[in-house]
């Protein structure tokens, strides 16, 4: 087990799974009332996979994130009203609410947006760290992706250059189980996903994606190794979706102790209890803490609510740079 | 210009990179044996000498991946130039051209601009076969997002990469092997052609031949067979496909009351296609005739020479089917 940070930031990395998880069950509930139309997919679950990598990186740092990248804008400091006008299509988003869940971009923090093609980022976060190699920056960058991108052929084809390249590249697989509706243990050969970087001589670790302490100590050697010039790295984190591949999915392929198994693993539970034990916290503390993420969450609702929806100018705007 | 000098169409664009590598640093090529080698096509001779392993960038045979990382370096600030070795192999780095590279500035409200060009070889005639002589840039002029420049003489090849470059978006450039050593006036200075500008190749009065790429010099030389039997045919050449200089187009044929199209991509669902239902929309009050269109046959294009030289028309066959087209409607 990982010694706990310091108190400041421990508060830090628990205050921002919460406000994930306060984030994440506001827009169930709005796509449930119709406030929000399409699809989204929701990251309650996998929080600290999100939190413990953002932890280690500046914003001048990149991430390219994915169709489950709500967790990942926010961890990356995405402001917390933009990103739910952006969600319920609302002007005032970041890409006018033209991009929705699945284009949410974030220049600011350094964020290169959520995706809405499996595997698609993938080759964008190496592109990021080839430009901050050229430019002589320290800077890395960081791909999120699902096990549902293992297999697909552009993370093999990154992985190549990027450690040909040495690139400042950090892969991090949030490995849930399951590929949109599929087990990915159903579909994926090769054993244990950590081949797929071992095999191109990527350091390879398997990570505790409940533990987000466990997370950003990985994190934590992955950008060393990019910002020394070491070359990229590669992360599994086993974790969980505790919801199904988008809202409304009624998740029958999904067995139910499994499911029971993993709620138990909950990261915001088990920080919370380790901050309670080592007395970092009180429990009105932590009541306190999820109030103001809960209410911070309500008030950007209530912004995106009373937001305008695009102008029909809108629709043409940036076509072109 | 007082500067020209007689170049071939291959020499005009490396000169463009050259100055463009020359003038800003943020700029890069990437590709398959464009480093060290110099190009499968000698398009990119010298220029890894002088700008070395960290600018001229030699990837594996992997272009998905390395187009992919392409879009991020130019999200990220580079200018990169990312070569695709044979125009038919873009359907490899489609969804990153399409999903991504396409919609990125649009998706982000600009906050991310796409600042690159990718530079790929196309056309019929060098006995490469079905999948080495396509002109696929009627799919990518589908995509809202990207512009597409197809460059027919040394002059415009010029100062068209040169707009590609200095452009902040995705712009695919699509040069025929066929004129690479086409030979032609091109200033040595700075040379900028902007992009969605056609040009008028030849004035005529009874005739608008609207052509692309290679297809120009078939039209010119259709020109001078038309003018031997008393047919004054303008040769008008978009140079660019998205943007397009509608006015320009429009413009010419509501002098000569007649267009033909010629493109050396696939006919149908085509570039021509796109074209003459463009000039029919505006211009239809103006027209004597239907207007004609040539292109690829559709067909895979064979490899056999006796095949492979009826895909598209010569300045024979287009000559016959304006002079044709004239009878009809004099």
């Amino acid at each position: 087990m990982q010694a706990l940070p310091a108190k400041e930031e421990a508060i830090a990395l628990l205050r921002t799974m919460q406000l994930i998880r306060a984030f994440e069950e506001q827009v169930r509930t709005l796509f449930a009332s119709g406030l929000i139309p399409g699809l989204v997919h929701l990251c309650a679950g996998q929080e600290a996979v999100a939190v413990g990598i953002c932890s280690q990186l500046r914003s001048s740092d990149k991430i390219a994130s994915n169709h489950r990248g709500h967790g990942h804008c926010l961890a990356k400091g995405a402001d917390v009203r933009r990103l739910m006008a952006e969600i319920m299509g609302r002007r005032p988003g970041y890409g006018l609410g033209r991009g929705g869940s699945l284009h949410v971009f974030d220049a600011a923090n350094g964020n290169l947006g959520t995706n809405g093609i499996v595997g698609g980022g993938i080759p964008l976060a190496a592109g990021a760290a080839l430009s901050a190699k050229r430019n002589g920056r320290s800077d890395a960058a960081v791909c999120f992706f699902g096990d549902g991108a293992l297999n697909q052929g552009l993370l093999f084809e990154t992985m190549n250059m990027a450690a040909i390249w040495k690139l400042p590249v950090i892969f991090v697989c949030e490995h849930n189980g399951y590929g949109e509706f599929t087990a990915s243990d159903d579909v994926t050969a090769g054993g244990d996903a950590t081949a797929r970087g071992t095999v191109f001589d990527i350091p390879s670790d398997k990570v505790d994606g409940m533990d987000v302490l466990a997370v950003r100590e990985a994190a934590r050697r992955a950008a060393a190794r990019a910002r020394n010039g070491e070359g990229p790295s590669f992360l599994v984190c086993a974790t969980y979706r505790f919801g199904g591949h988008h809202v409304g999915d009624k998740q029958g392929y999904k067995i139910a102790a499994e499911a029971m198994a993993w709620r138990r693993k909950d990261p915001i539970e088990r920080l919370s209890h380790q901050l309670l034990d080592a007395k970092v916290v009180t429990s009105e503390m932590l009541a306190k803490l999820v109030q103001t993420v809960e209410a911070e969450v309500r008030d950007a609702v209530e912004f995106a609510r009373a937001a305008p929806v695009p102008d029909p100018h809108d629709l043409e705007l940036h076509l072109h740079a | 210009m007082p500067d020209d000098r007689t170049i071939t169409y291959r020499a005009a664009v490396l000169e463009a990179l050259f100055n463009e590598m020359r003038r800003d640093p943020n700029v890069i090529l990437i590709g398959e044996d464009v480093g060290a080698a110099g190009g499968v096509f000698k398009q990119t001779e010298g220029l890894y000498m002088e700008f070395g392993a960290e600018r001229v960038i030699d990837t594996p045979i992997s272009e998905a991946g390395a187009f992919g990382m392409t879009v991020g370096a130019a999200m990220t600030g580079q200018r990169p130039v990312f070569e695709v070795m044979f125009g038919d192999f873009i359907t490899l780095v489609m969804d990153q051209l399409v999903n991504q590279a396409a919609k990125v500035n649009y998706m982000s409200a600009g906050q991310f601009s796409v600042p690159l060009v990718l530079r790929t070889a196309v056309g019929i005639g060098a006995n490469l076969g079905p999948q080495h002589s396509q002109s696929l840039h009627a799919w990518i002029a589908h995509i809202p997002g990207l512009k597409v420049v197809l460059p027919a003489t040394p002059a415009d090849a010029k100062g068209l990469m040169t707009a590609a470059i200095r452009d902040d978006n995705p712009v695919i450039f699509l040069e025929d092997r066929m004129l690479y050593n086409m030979r032609g006036k091109v200033p040595l200075s700075e040379h900028f052609v902007s992009i969605g500008s056609a040009e008028v190749k030849r004035p005529g009065d009874d005739v608008s031949i609207i052509a692309t790429s290679r297809m120009v010099r078939v039209a010119l030389a259709a020109a001078e067979l038309l003018a031997d039997n008393n047919i004054s045919a303008e040769v008008i050449d978009p140079r660019s496909l998205v943007p397009l200089d509608v006015d320009t187009l429009v413009a010419s044929v509501k002098k000569t009351s007649r267009a033909v199209v010629v493109d050396g991509g696939y006919k149908q669902y085509g570039v021509t296609g796109e074209i003459a239902a463009t000039i029919a929309e505006a211009a239809f009050d103006w027209l004597d005739a239907p207007v004609i269109r040539h292109g690829a046959a559709n067909v895979p294009i064979p490899f056999s020479k006796s095949l492979e030289s009826l895909v598209l028309p010569d300045a024979q066959k287009l000559a016959a089917s304006v002079a044709e087209l004239l009878r009809g409607s004099r």
